[in-house]
């Protein structure tokens, strides 16, 4: 891919008319997707997708439209309607694209974002590799019955935003991934367990490691039964920590705390969690899949900090929000094609604690360990706090993992779990999605279940 | 929006090296939507999005392509890279004729959106806000959103299927925080239809926004909901979701034919109590589901699923319906022309039985009563299920009383099914988007008041 595709964004944005403020945000990808099943390719999907989204602000009026495409009947056609939209926003006085000035000085981090490598991967090698990984994930464990899922895919994607103020921003990355589901039977029922890997090219994926976690997954949770309701000590697996941080991100929200729909709106400056927290959100770190060197304004990304020692630092801005609030912008600006930019997290992290895993265990000596969640969208609520999921995993006991569970509840509120966080692992795991995961001990949570 | 010529071009291309089957699906979607946050218009975007998706069956392989290209010469080059991606050894078709065009238009009366004034939009979600606020000083913040979207399709494949469709739907969503010496506290609403802008002759948006105010007022006097197991009672309307997460998903044939539901192997069996009759129907009314064709061409049609408890029938697309040698259900759908079909319910319902709502209120002891759920999610080749409660009640001795804090429900698809006591003579559908492997689409779920005799309920309280 060539780098034309910010010349497309300046040559919009260089359209502006008098008194009006104009911005194109370009997007362009690659894709490769292959699904296996029973020896044979079930389907491979290969794609080129094009896209942009339009913002126009005239007299502090905002407007934006989209399209699927870069043609140029349907760009001109994108332009027209933002600017017809801009006429029915009501006037704002904080609304206002990014200048240069918004970086504060900052500069973009140095990120290698981009692995030529994976182009030059054939597709007939993709598909050896998931063949490869349904045929090792069946022969796993003798209790895997079948493999409901094996799947790789890739994309090569770039984006590019410039604006009628000056901005220019670009940046590409290559990710690929992953992943089998399988099932396991031993005459108990059927249980199901994942595995799958993430980064940017073919050698950051261990082929070896997912059908291992799959396995591993779906066997330890047969005969998995409901067991008496009580409040009990809860250890989070990565992935279950990784949800529930997605979950929390919200309350940083500067947009939500200026509209009161924060969890933690007036609470800057007081202790949330308990005092060995420390929250960040760093996209400059290039370990994590969300790492970006621009945000979704075009403004250069940079580390903040939010719970440091178990106090609230802040929120997060996007340069609206950031002047609406007078904090000035983080860099936290997430958009889509089709909205104008939101505020949002892009590589949330915990920073890991002195214990390992087992260590955590060995302590808690009797606790839930929760394999994965459940009901997430729908039992959980980042302005009220609630939070109710379904669970399965394994007891521990004695500081060992023990019999397995399912069909059970775990419920509390955000703002108690953050304050009963009892021990952070030393096993950060960058995983994809915006949020890094580690095992996470909850000193007390209620439990529903027989 | 293409040529029939050009379509059995591109067809008999596709299969020119062989394969089983081959088949163009071009979409042509406009929509627009508007947020009304903070008492003002925040957002208003229009959205254009054309396109075709390319795929070609050779065997059990189905390659797919897509491209946003749509001269022939586009196509040709997407039909080239979808049958270099299908590998599989098959047979060779020809490319039957074309048939006459099976074409759905838009329903009578509808008020296309792009014939609407984008300030009646704004002034809606100005009347819905301006309620929710009046419903209550404790209302403290209160979002409106519009949304809709003219869907138009064209699918054309070499079994000689060529059929449009034509599609509108709208929709208003309103999302209130009350806030109290409890906290904070969420309300929501948001019907929708296969409907232009004549939906709101059926939803006021001053009722709209009354009801998510009222949600969220309700809440703030509530309880920690209790944790065990509990009968559930679910409102007309508010339980669907329950039965689309609890058997709907295990009764799409790609799980089915994966050997990965719990429901395999089961047509002709009692998987549930006699009360229970479901059935997805695509091509009723105008609920938010329902469809002309589907999304390979095939008529919507109503599919009786599970009656009086014995389980009738799967749902099926093309490709699943080819391996099982039977005609497809209706049932192909994708969320976009990016996207593979795979079989997903349309209008997902629970038909009415006999009894009378109240009595079965009063039947209940000491129980939780669900008038609106938060969506659901469910593991089909377990059965185990979730979804989460956003107004709900205690039941004491018969009597609704106290209203409880979000919950989660769980319980297991073929246990919950066994346990359906009593089925109510009333019905109610409810509005949702359905996900599934990363592809959203828009369904409808139905019930009756419906008595679970137990399930898990996820709350705080001892």
């Amino acid at each position: 891919m060539s780098d034309d595709l910010l010349d497309v964004a300046q040559r919009i944005a260089a359209d502006a008319k008098p008194g009006e403020q104009l911005e194109a945000y370009v997007v362009r990808s690659r894709e490769t997707d292959i699904e296996v099943f029973g020896g044979e390719v079930e389907s491979l999907t290969t794609a080129s997708t094009a896209g942009l989204g339009v913002r126009v602000i005239v007299d502090h009026r905002q407007g934006l439209a989209w399209a699927g495409s870069l043609d140029a009947d349907v760009i001109a056609e994108t332009v027209r309607e933002a600017r017809d939209n801009a006429q029915f926003g009501e006037p704002d006085e904080f609304y206002g694209l990014a200048s240069p000035a918004d970086a504060n000085g900052s500069r973009p981090p140095e990120l290698d974002l981009w692995r030529a490598e994976l182009e030059q991967v054939s597709t007939e090698e993709k598909v050896k590799l998931a063949l490869e990984l349904e045929r090792a994930t069946n022969a796993a464990d003798s209790r895997i019955r079948n493999v409901e899922s094996a799947s790789y895919g890739d994309s090569l994607s770039e984006a590019a935003l410039a604006n009628s103020l000056g901005i220019a921003a670009h940046t590409r990355r290559t990710t690929c991934s992953a992943s089998a589901v399988a099932l396991a039977d031993d005459g108990s029922g059927t249980q199901t367990g994942y595995g799958f890997e993430a980064g940017r090219t073919l050698a950051d994926i261990d082929f070896e490691k997912i059908p291992r976690d799959a396995a591993l997954r779906a066997c330890r949770l047969l005969g998995a039964k409901p067991i008496p309701s009580r409040r009990v000590r809860v250890i989070l697996d990565p992935l279950v920590t990784r949800s529930v941080l997605g979950v929390l991100s919200s309350a940083f929200n500067g947009e939500s705390m200026l509209k009161g729909r924060s969890l933690f709106t007036g609470r800057a400056g007081e202790l949330v969690g308990a005092p060995h927290v420390q929250l960040l959100d760093d996209p400059t770190d290039p370990r994590a899949l969300g790492a970006s060197e621009f945000d979704g304004d075009g403004v250069p990304t940079r580390r903040n900090p939010l719970i440091v020692d178990g106090v609230l630092q802040g929120f997060l801005h996007n340069v609206y929000t950031g002047r609406r609030s007078g904090a000035g912008t983080t860099a936290s600006a997430i958009r889509g094609l089709g909205s104008t930019p939101g505020v949002g997290v892009r590589a949330l992290r915990l920073e890991p604690g002195p214990k390992s895993p087992a260590e955590i265990m060995r302590d808690a000596g009797d606790a839930l360990y929760v394999q994965s969640v459940s009901g997430l969208h729908s039992g959980t609520n980042p302005i009220s706090g609630d939070f109710s999921v379904g669970a399965e995993g394994l007891l521990v006991q004695n500081g060992e993992l023990g019999a397995p569970v399912r069909e059970v509840t775990i419920a509390s509120t955000l703002q108690r779990m953050l304050l009963d966080i009892a021990d952070i692992g030393n096993d950060l795991t960058f995983l994809p999605g915006t949020v890094a995961g580690m095992t996470l001990c909850i000193g007390e949570m209620t439990m529903s279940g027989a | 929006m293409i040529d029939q010529n050009v379509m059995e071009a591109t067809l008999a291309h596709a299969l020119r090296n062989g394969g089983d089957f081959a088949e163009v699906f071009v979409e042509d979607r406009r929509s627009s939507n508007g947020r009304f946050d903070d008492g003002r218009i925040e957002e208003l975007v229009s959205g254009r999005d054309r396109g075709a998706g390319l795929r070609v069956v050779r065997g059990d392989t189905t390659g797919f392509a897509h491209t946003a290209d749509l001269t022939p010469e586009g196509l040709r080059l997407a039909a080239d890279a979808a049958a270099g991606a299908a590998r599989g050894s098959g047979g060779t078709v020809e490319v039957a004729p074309l048939g006459a065009s099976r074409e759905h238009g838009l329903a009578a009366n509808v008020v296309v959106p792009e014939t609407v004034e984008k300030s009646r939009k704004v002034e809606l979600l100005a009347r819905a806000d301006a309620s929710a606020r009046a419903a209550g000083s404790a209302i403290t913040s209160v979002t409106a959103s519009y949304a809709d979207a003219r869907r138009k399709i064209l699918v054309a494949n070499s079994d000689g299927v060529y059929a449009t469709d034509d599609v509108v739907r709208t929709r208003i969503a309103v999302q209130c925080v009350a806030t109290g010496d409890t906290g904070m506290q969420t309300g929501h609403e948001a019907p929708g239809r296969t409907m232009g802008f004549e939906l709101f002759d059926e939803f006021q948006p001053e009722a709209v926004g009354e009801r998510a105010a009222q949600r969220a007022l309700t809440l703030l006097d509530s309880v920690p909901a209790p944790s065990g197991r509990f009968p559930v009672v679910l409102k007309r309307g508010a339980g669907g979701v329950l039965f689309h997460e609890a058997c709907g998903h295990g009764l799409e044939a790609d799980h089915i034919l994966k050997d990965a539901s719990v429901f395999k192997d089961q047509v002709g069996q009692r998987v549930a109590s006699p009360f229970v009759t479901l059935v997805d129907d695509g091509a009723y009314g105008r609920e938010w589901g329902t469809l002309g064709i589907d999304d390979e061409g095939h008529p919507a049609q109503r599919n009786v699923l599970i009656e009086n408890g014995m389980l009738t029938e799967y749902m099926w697309d093309v490709v699943r319906a080819r391996k099982a040698q039977r005609a497809p259900s209706g049932n192909g759908r994708r969320e976009s022309y990016r996207h593979l079909p795979m079989p997903r319910m349309t209008n997902t319902f629970l038909l009415e039985g006999e009894s009378d709502p109240d009595d079965i209120i009063r039947s209940v002891d000491f129980g939780i009563y669900c008038v609106q759920l938060g969506g659901g999610q469910v593991d089909p080749a377990t059965g185990d299920f979730v979804f989460g409660v956003t107004e709900g009640y205690l039941i004491e001795k018969g009597e609704i009383t106290r209203p409880i804090r979000a919950a989660q429900l769980i319980g297991n698809g073929p246990d919950v099914l066994r346990m359906v006591d009593a089925v109510g003579n009333d019905f109610e559908t409810w509005t949702g988007m359905c996900g599934k492997q990363g592809q959203s689409v828009p369904v409808s779920s139905g019930q009756p008041t419906v008595l679970v005799r137990e399930m898990t309920v996820g709350g705080t309280a001892a």
